[in-house]
């Protein structure tokens, strides 16, 4: 089968084939991903659910090329991706990838223009650049007013605007977001979810993992994973 | 671009740790330090030395009366003579002049003070040979030594050994053991050469030396000059045979005077120095590597310190020669901040000591540009394990690190 489309003739986003991951611990292994097969068009807006230890976060974490999988392959972008090297992986984590984590993960030292701005410096722009691109990415999530204000001087669904700004200020084709309301109040998440629904609308392909079927609700498509596998898939909503 | 954003964090680092950077820049600060004013010492000592070189007009031998054996026992024998003298002149074809010297230690009393000093005798040749200069006055002349006139020639510290103003000396009168001296001249300071000091002797013309105050017709010492770009070798073997000749000395027996070659004595004390210098230089050198080693270790921590960042930042796109070079450049603007200190500490330092010591110690060019290119090397050699540390790190376990 051609790589490069699906049966539809559209050229999918993502396409993973087989993806495995297998973690070693000593003597013991775990297979976190036994098989996996996704493919993901433009525009989608997906949510993966499913128990704790099924593997979601290591099939994120491979999407958003922080992990190389043991077997099988991924296109992304109708490029092999699955063996690439360190500085044409950073690159497309760069450019493709926009990732939002539970934690926020932001750098405390900076403020919130300074964490935005990050990304931008790995992709080689100019200061002024990258302050009116942080600016409007900031302005994007409604924290307009916080650009100089540190992580710790804000509230834990700031923290998220800030950190989803930062996935944002590079353009990626994916914004990948593993438990983005996980440390949040329901009403806190319920906001990031409303921006995510509305930069979905904007064109925006989203990827998400959520054990809330609340959250699950914002999503036009639900994966299932269970024990490294999918287990249903509600199947591509294009729009 | 990115090299200004990374100096930027770099900086941003250091200043949220300034106290332990500061403790940690100690090592190379007084690393630098160490080698600035050791070089700088080190050169000093050898242009003292060069400086004593180039004053001695030629190769100058030192001829001095020293152990004779009589039937296998030594015995302390004065036995340089005018004859000795006359006999070199004569048949040491390299020799350009002679300059023979008596010293003796005798009670001096200028104005109302007395002090005991040095007496030599000698001849007009002594200040060119032994590189003096005048001060005030004149040299001791041919007429003064063939009429043996009772006149005398100061060192440059024996007025402030009298506490009397200089200029007011030339023509005064001074009493050596009660005989009366009129002052001709001063000579200027000479400073320590090799072990002995000079500047508190008073000369006076051999033949009165001789007659009126040592009361004997020997010499302490002879100084040969030799020409210059003849072989010292060959000049201390004449000078040898001749002394040898005249003394009547039978082959296989030892010389009863000691011949030296101050020139030669200069040039082994250059390569001492030089040598000792090398070797300060060199610990110096190696304080400077256990200040590296100090860096290292802090760095080591700061990469530990900031594992989570490092996961961030890889995520977000940098790739591990943008990791590694992050680091290494906050490796070596620690060791550049401390070379500057250090140069600037090492500056003070060797100009402090050379004033002490009375020594030109020049703070070279080359030693800041060797020191500083040194220490920025030892922040990038040093920091290259850190930074490839944190170059390497797996971005998911580093975003996991706590
Ligand atoms: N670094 C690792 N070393 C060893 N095993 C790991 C590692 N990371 C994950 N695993 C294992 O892989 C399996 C899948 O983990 P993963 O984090 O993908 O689960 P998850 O679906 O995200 O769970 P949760 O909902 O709790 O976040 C688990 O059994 C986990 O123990
Ligand atoms: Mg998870």
């Amino acid at each position: 089968m051609d790589q490069q489309t699906d049966q539809s003739g559209q050229k999918p986003l993502i396409r993973i084939e087989n993806l495995g991951r297998t973690y070693r611990l000593g003597e013991t292994t775990i297979d976190a991903l036994r098989s996996v097969d996704l493919t993901v068009q433009v525009n989608e807006y997906l949510a993966i659910m499913g128990p704790s230890g099924s593997g979601k976060t290591t099939l994120m974490n491979m999407i958003g090329l922080l992990d190389t999988p043991d077997r099988g392959e991924y296109w992304l972008n109708g490029e092999l991706v699955s063996e690439l090297g360190d500085s044409r992986l950073a690159k497309l984590r760069n450019r493709e990838i926009g990732f939002v984590f539970q934690t926020f993960n932001l750098l405390n030292r900076a403020n919130a223009l300074h964490n935005v701005e990050m990304p931008l410096i790995y992709a080689g722009f100019g200061r002024k650049e990258r302050l009116s691109r942080a600016d409007h990415a900031l302005e994007q999530v409604g924290l307009a007013d916080r650009a100089k204000h540190r992580p710790v001087e804000m509230s834990g669904g700031q923290r998220q605007r800030v950190a989803i700004a930062r996935a944002l200020v590079t353009q990626p084709s994916i914004l990948l977001a593993d438990e983005p309301t996980g440390n949040l109040d329901s009403a806190t998440g319920a906001d990031i979810m409303s921006l995510f629904d509305q930069l979905q609308k904007a064109g925006q392909t989203i990827i998400l993992v959520t054990h809330e079927a609340s959250v699950a609700a914002h999503a036009d498509r639900e994966v299932h994973i269970l024990d490294g596998t999918i287990a249903s898939d509600t199947g591509a909503v294009v729009h | 671009m990115m090299f200004v954003e990374m100096l930027r964090v770099a900086a941003q680092s250091i200043r949220a740790n300034f106290f332990r950077a500061f403790l940690t820049m100690l090592g190379i600060i007084i690393g630098v330090a160490a080698v600035i004013t050791m070089v700088a010492l080190g050169t000093g000592a050898q242009r003292a030395i060069n400086e004593q070189l180039d004053s001695l007009g030629g190769n100058v031998l030192s001829v001095r009366s020293g152990q004779g054996f009589h039937r296998g026992v030594a015995v302390q024998t004065d036995k340089l003579t005018a004859d000795d003298v006359a006999a070199l002149k004569r048949d040491v074809s390299s020799v350009t002049a002679i300059v023979p010297e008596l010293s003796v230690r005798r009670q001096v009393k200028l104005g109302n003070q007395n002090r005991s000093l040095n007496i030599v005798g000698t001849t007009p040749e002594f200040a060119d040979v032994n590189g003096f200069e005048m001060l005030y006055g004149r040299m001791i002349t041919q007429g003064d030594v063939g009429a043996k006139r009772r006149v005398a020639l100061l060192g440059g510290e024996v007025p402030v050994e009298f506490e009397i103003d200089p200029t007011q000396l030339i023509g005064q009168r001074l009493l050596i053991q009660g005989t009366s001296f009129e002052i001709i001249g001063i000579f200027e300071k000479k400073g320590s050469q090799m072990f002995d000091n000079q500047d508190k002797n008073v000369w006076i013309p051999i033949s009165t030396a001789q007659y009126r105050v040592a009361g004997t017709d020997n010499l302490g010492k002879i100084g040969v000059q030799i020409a210059p770009g003849i072989d010292i070798g060959q000049a201390i073997i004449d000078v040898e045979r001749v002394l040898r000749r005249e003394h009547k000395i039978i082959p296989g027996a030892r010389n009863d005077f000691n011949l030296s070659d101050r020139k030669q004595f200069l040039q082994m004390q250059q390569e001492a120095t030089k040598i000792f210098s090398y070797l300060l230089a060199g610990i110096a050198g190696i304080s400077l590597i256990v200040g590296g080693i100090g860096i290292m270790n802090i760095m080591l921590v700061t990469v530990t310190e900031r594992t989570r960042e490092i996961g961030i930042r890889k995520a977000m796109g940098a790739t591990r020669a943008n990791i590694m070079v992050q680091f290494l450049i906050e490796a070596m603007s620690l060791c550049i901040a401390g070379g500057i200190i250090g140069i600037i500490l090492g500056g003070v330092a060797s100009t402090l000591l050379a004033n002490l010591a009375g020594w030109q110690t020049p703070v070279s060019v080359t030693a800041v540009t060797v020191a500083f290119v040194f220490s920025a090397g030892v922040g990038l050699f040093f920091g290259i394990w850190p930074a490839s540390k944190a170059a390497s790190l797996d971005p998911i376990a580093a975003l996991r690190y706590e």
